[in-house]
């Protein structure tokens, strides 16, 4: 935990200490907007019911057990799919990255499979695989994995060609390279692609329970609207905010947790990338 | 002479590999009996007669249009709302918690949302496409506002140049490097929206003519659905880099130099 110092860049300096006071008096701003708009029949309670409402029905399915599985429904798909896409983007990143003739070969491959909407795909999923979880996953991982894998190659290729040839030289074989000398350099790559491959496997997994009717929270946003509950469909809305706050933040901390020791980190100027 | 061998090698490397695969695709699934991985050869087939003709237009424009729509207004919200918030530190203080908040729900939930305010029109497809967009632009915009070059803005107010010239020569091309950053991440989402706010309510677009196809098991229509939208990413995407490249040239070019020297 050395250098883990507050993450505030330096011009927001020691006089400007309220800084926090300051984001907690615009969320509080924002909630009484959400109140007064709706009761003073600007937007109409029916569509968008006023803040204490939401709250209290927020309370309400806490206390359910139907929150709590959609809720477990919705971190297993996202966990799942992330530590997939994690592992093969990491794998077969290094991998190709480590080899000249393999990079150049899939280069033109990569760029063209990248930016295919894996929402495409979620015809073939329900066809294959139903309302099961599978279908969220091939979703999740499709999107998730390109952002890994390209960050990997990127750290892959950013190896020192000194430490390189130095490691040749003193005959460290691939498994002691890959661990001492492509690792320790990819590592802030990786960590960046955790951070985007977290954000968007959340998106995805959502946007496979209201597009497929896989279980999850998105599933009963899409049904309290059709059934008409909408206090509890902005109740969800919030807790899927809440639930994407938290993955930022998680891994945004383990960013700085796993690179304390690196430069951006200890300089506390941010990764550049 | 070295000049076209070089030429056809690079080609080679470009195309060698996607010529592989799609060659595999095509003799794996040659005479493939499977009901849901139908012959490569019948997907193109129906490919050219779905949509390259004019019976694509009805689905085709209409996504497009409300994705361009929903793209722009995205981009044009998020750089005019994100040069005050970048540019006064109070202000931003107060509002980046709750942009912090409004950017992490997930876009596809506010489909629902939408459909109560503005049913399953255009509109709420445009505005859902709007609300993804606009949080990657904007927090971008409020980075790159950030980060400006401290003398330059010296500069700028000695000479007492103008808020309209300041903006448009100081701050725009300043921060233009950050605000493509967030434009491109808007980009992949924008598609998201497109087809899946289709697919939840619609009674036209891709996205709606994907889930008619998968509903009535048509399934060479759907696989040449499947292919249009890889296309249509694949082409957004190269299309973004050519005006990217084109609008910052000047940059790239700086960090060139920079990096040389």
């Amino acid at each position: 935990m050395t250098a883990d110092t507050t993450p505030a860049p330096a011009e927001a300096g020691a006089f400007n200490a309220p800084s926090w006071l300051r984001g907690l008096g615009g969320l509080i701003g924002f909630a009484l907007l959400l109140e007064i708009v709706p009761r003073i029949g600007l937007v109409s309670p029916h569509y968008l019911p006023p803040f204490s409402e939401i709250m209290a029905a927020l309370a309400r399915e806490l206390a359910t057990a139907n929150f709590w599985h959609a809720f477990g429904d919705t971190m297993r798909a996202w966990a799942l799919g992330l530590v997939i896409s994690l592992a093969a983007g990491t794998v077969i990143g290094i991998v190709i990255g480590s080899s000249n003739l393999l990079r150049t070969l899939t280069y033109s491959t990569i760029e063209f499979l990248r930016p295919i909407p894996s929402v495409a795909l979620i015809p073939l999923a329900v066809l294959l695989f139903g309302t099961r979880l599978e279908s969220t996953l091939i979703l999740v991982v499709y999107a998730a994995f390109w952002q890994v894998l390209i960050q990997v190659l990127y750290g892959v290729h950013d190896v020192d060609p000194v430490a390189r040839e130095t490691a040749r030289s003193y005959g460290l074989g691939t498994w002691a390279q890959v661990r001492y000398l492509i690792w320790p350099t990819m590592l802030p790559y990786l960590m960046t692609g955790v951070r985007l491959a977290a954000a968007v496997a959340l998106i995805l997994a959502i946007t496979s329970e209201i597009a497929i009717d896989t279980e999850g929270l998105g599933r009963e946003i899409s049904q309290t609207e059709a059934g008409g509950a909408v206090a509890i469909m902005y109740a969800y809305v919030i807790v899927t905010g809440i639930v994407g706050v938290i993955v930022n933040l998680g891994a945004r901390a383990l960013e700085r947790q796993v690179l304390f020791w690196h430069p951006s980190m200890r300089l506390d100027v941010g990764a550049s990338r | 002479m070295s000049g076209a061998v070089s030429i056809a090698r690079r080609g080679a490397i470009v195309l060698g590999l996607p010529a592989v695969l799609i060659a595999a695709w095509w003799i794996a699934s040659s005479g493939s009996e499977s009901f849901y991985f139908p012959p490569l050869a019948t997907i193109l087939q129906t490919f050219v007669s779905l949509w390259l003709s004019p019976q694509a237009i009805p689905n085709v424009l209409p996504s497009l249009s409300r994705f361009a729509v929903g793209y722009f207004a995205a981009a044009a919200l998020g750089i005019a709302i994100g040069i005050p918030v970048g540019s006064s530190r109070n202000l931003r203080a107060t509002v980046e918690p709750v942009l912090e908040f409004l950017r992490a729900i997930p876009p596809p939930v506010l489909i629902p949302v939408l459909i109560l305010f503005a049913g399953i029109g255009d509109e709420m497809k445009i505005l859902v496409i709007v609300f993804g967009c606009v949080w990657p632009v904007l927090l971008n915009t409020v980075a790159g506002v950030r980060a400006l070059d401290e003398v330059l803005e010296d500069v700028v107010r000695c000479y007492r140049i103008g808020p309209w010239a300041r903006l448009w020569h100081f701050v725009l091309p300043g921060a233009s490097p950050q605000i493509f950053t967030g434009l491109r991440q808007s980009l992949s989402l924008g598609v998201i929206l497109m087809v899946v706010s289709e697919m939840f309510a619609a009674s036209n677009g891709i996205g709606f003519a994907l889930v008619q196809y998968q509903r009535t098991f048509a399934i060479p229509e759907m696989w040449s659905g499947i292919i249009l939208l890889g296309l249509i990413g694949i082409a957004l995407s190269l299309i973004f880099r050519a005006v990217e490249a084109w609008l910052l040239a000047w940059y790239h070019g700086l960090r060139r130099t920079q990096r040389a020297g």
